[in-house]
């Protein structure tokens, strides 16, 4: 089983995102689970989001503490969340920033990713959300779930040109960590 | 075909597929997303159905005694301080014997304000005369709706029943579910016809004042009703396996009971999490099993004796607090085994109050004191779990 851990700030979709990853790996043939930190949702504080994928049903249903992968949507958590506590070393944590790996000092053994996910979002989203670009960005570091069916996902909760826009940063962010 | 889907949207439309006439709901985290993907499917008239806006909860199952003495199949949800509020009127419920069906969305109880899931809200009914099931995932809630449907409706039965379900826990989480297949629930779900329906052309009362040469014999007759329904839980349980394929073992499931010396007892979302502790405990040799409450009430006292006898030590993990005493399932559970030949310690532990995380490190700790008391005996026999002594 895999764990993932999202940390964004509400408003952020932190929780959507969650939601797509499993929806994206029960297409890839995979159990699935997500489910938000249940706080009282307001704009701009501090959220978590959680998903868990298995080749077999799911039962634990605790908060994730030794998370395998880390999305961390806005690089300013870092300031105030630990957001690396409990990561597995051999595991990943994805940062959306555009400050180099080194100066963001976490504590942690795993492999940190950066991207600039912000920067994508206003390039083809026009608006700084990152959540779908993190996606993007979360498939091509670790190879989970499959470019495919994180589109599927995506298309599924957002048709049209809104859809296509977002695929479009997903692409771009996969492109990116696909070093 | 399966689906990952938000557990509320499921729920919502396993309602759907019952076909209630009159739905009743009023809004409360977390419960709404269950009321607004009913108020969507009415509104997109995928389900026909009268459906009532109210103004509080209190008005919801109200209204609902109104429709369902009429004829008509009913349904509402709600959860804590709304369930709180309904408290009389559930009363009226089942003293008029209408087989409501609720969905119960647990959550903590104020003060001091929390949204979060424990058990507080069901268990403060218990004794309102409505059949009480809890659900382990959320297939399990879907799949128990039209069951309740055909248990309540049943004319030998005649008590609203509510399916439980972990607010937040189940209500909100994403994960793969297979839908109910509406052709068989009309199979399995007959039309509500009852015997007895307010009826101008044939004038009846109902729910009306009695004195006290009736009055026993009115509880009397609830009482034999839900204690019939030990039965009936059952054989629907088995009916329904048989036409849609899933099953959840009636009253009370058991897992990795063989040889288990130490079984833990509990109901709701937690179990998912203690059968993965138990695989783990299990590993290491450690004689660890599960029995899983289905049904809190009726009480599956026998079942629970048959599933416990060989236990050494039992183990009783629930979310709720009967303050000044001890937690409810195990006062329950205690009572039902004390004229019995079941003599093995049993010790209870609250967990998960306001929606403290309940993880498998807990699970393990608890059975860890559990297999102290088989040699040291009981040092105590119920304790509040996880209390942060910085926090007092």
């Amino acid at each position: 089983m895999k764990e993932i851990r999202f940390h964004g700030r509400g408003g952020q979709g932190a929780v959507t995102a969650a939601e797509l990853i499993a929806i994206a790996a029960f297409e890839d043939k995979k159990y699935s689970q997500a489910f938000p930190a249940f706080g009282v949702e307001r704009r701009g504080a501090p959220v978590m989001a959680f998903a868990r994928i298995a080749d077999e049903p799911i039962r634990v249903r605790s908060q994730i503490y030794e998370p395998d992968y880390v999305i961390v949507q806005d690089v300013t958590l870092l300031d105030v969340v630990d957001v690396a506590s409990g990561l597995r070393p051999e595991g990943k944590i994805i940062i959306n920033t555009d400050r180099n790996e080194k100066d963001l000092l976490l504590k942690t053994k795993a492999k940190v990713v950066t991207i600039d996910a912000t920067k994508i979002a206003l390039e083809k989203l026009g608006r700084p959300i990152v959540n779908t670009t993190m996606l993007g960005a979360f498939c091509g570091a670790t190879g989970e779930i499959s470019l495919e069916s994180i589109n599927k996902a995506i298309l599924g909760r957002f048709s049209g040109a809104l859809g296509e826009k977002n695929l479009n940063a997903i692409k771009t962010a996969y492109e990116g960590v696909c070093r | 075909m399966m689906k990952v889907v938000e557990g509320s949207y499921a729920i919502a439309d396993a309602v759907r597929c019952c076909s209630p006439d009159v739905v009743s709901v009023y809004p409360i985290t977390p419960q709404t997303h269950i009321v607004e993907h009913l108020s969507e499917f009415v509104a997109d008239g995928k389900l026909d159905c009268e459906y009532i806006n109210v103004d509080s909860e209190f008005s919801s199952i109200s209204s609902l005694i109104g429709a369902s003495v009429a004829g008509a199949r009913t349904y509402t949800s709600t959860t804590s301080q709304g369930l709180a509020l309904m408290f009389e009127v559930l009363y009226n419920v089942s003293g008029m014997r209408l087989p409501i069906v609720m969905t119960t969305v647990n959550r903590a109880l104020s003060a001091p304000l929390s949204i979060w899931n424990d058990q507080q809200d069901a268990l403060g009914v218990r004794d309102s005369g409505w059949i009480q099931i809890y659900a382990e995932n959320v297939q399990e809630a879907i799949d128990l709706t039209p069951q309740l449907y055909k248990i309540s409706e049943d004319p030998k039965i005649l008590t609203p029943s509510m399916s439980c379900m972990d607010g937040f826990i189940l209500t909100h989480v994403y994960e793969p579910v297979e839908f109910l297949d509406e052709e068989k629930v009309r199979e399995f779900l007959p039309p509500f016809r009852p015997e007895y329906v307010l009826d101008p052309k044939n004038p009846k009362t109902f729910g009306a004042f009695t004195d006290p040469s009736w009055f026993t014999e009115f509880k009397y007759l609830q009482h034999q009703a839900m204690q019939r329904s030990l039965k009936k839980i059952e054989a629907v349980s088995k009916e329904f396996e048989e036409i849609f394929g899933r099953g959840y073992g009636g009253l009370i499931d058991t897992y990795a009971m063989e040889d288990a010396e130490v079984v833990l007892v509990t109901m709701g979302s937690i179990i998912g999490t203690i059968k993965e502790a138990i695989d783990e405990l299990r590993s290491e040799g450690v004689k660890v099993g599960l029995v899983k409450i289905r049904s809190y009430r009726p009480f599956p006292a026998e079942a629970l004796k048959n599933a416990l006898k060989d236990a050494n030590v039992i183990v009783v993990i629930e979310k709720d607090l009967s303050m000044g005493y001890e937690s409810a399932l195990l006062t329950d559970l205690k009572g039902a085994f004390y004229n019995s030949s079941i003599k093995a310690p049993i010790i209870g532990f609250a967990v998960g109050l306001g929606g403290r995380d309940v993880a498998i490190t807990h699970i393990r700790k608890m059975v860890e004191k559990a297999s102290k008391v088989k040699d040291v005996g009981i040092e105590s026999e119920f304790e509040i779990f996880d209390v942060n002594p910085e926090c007092l």
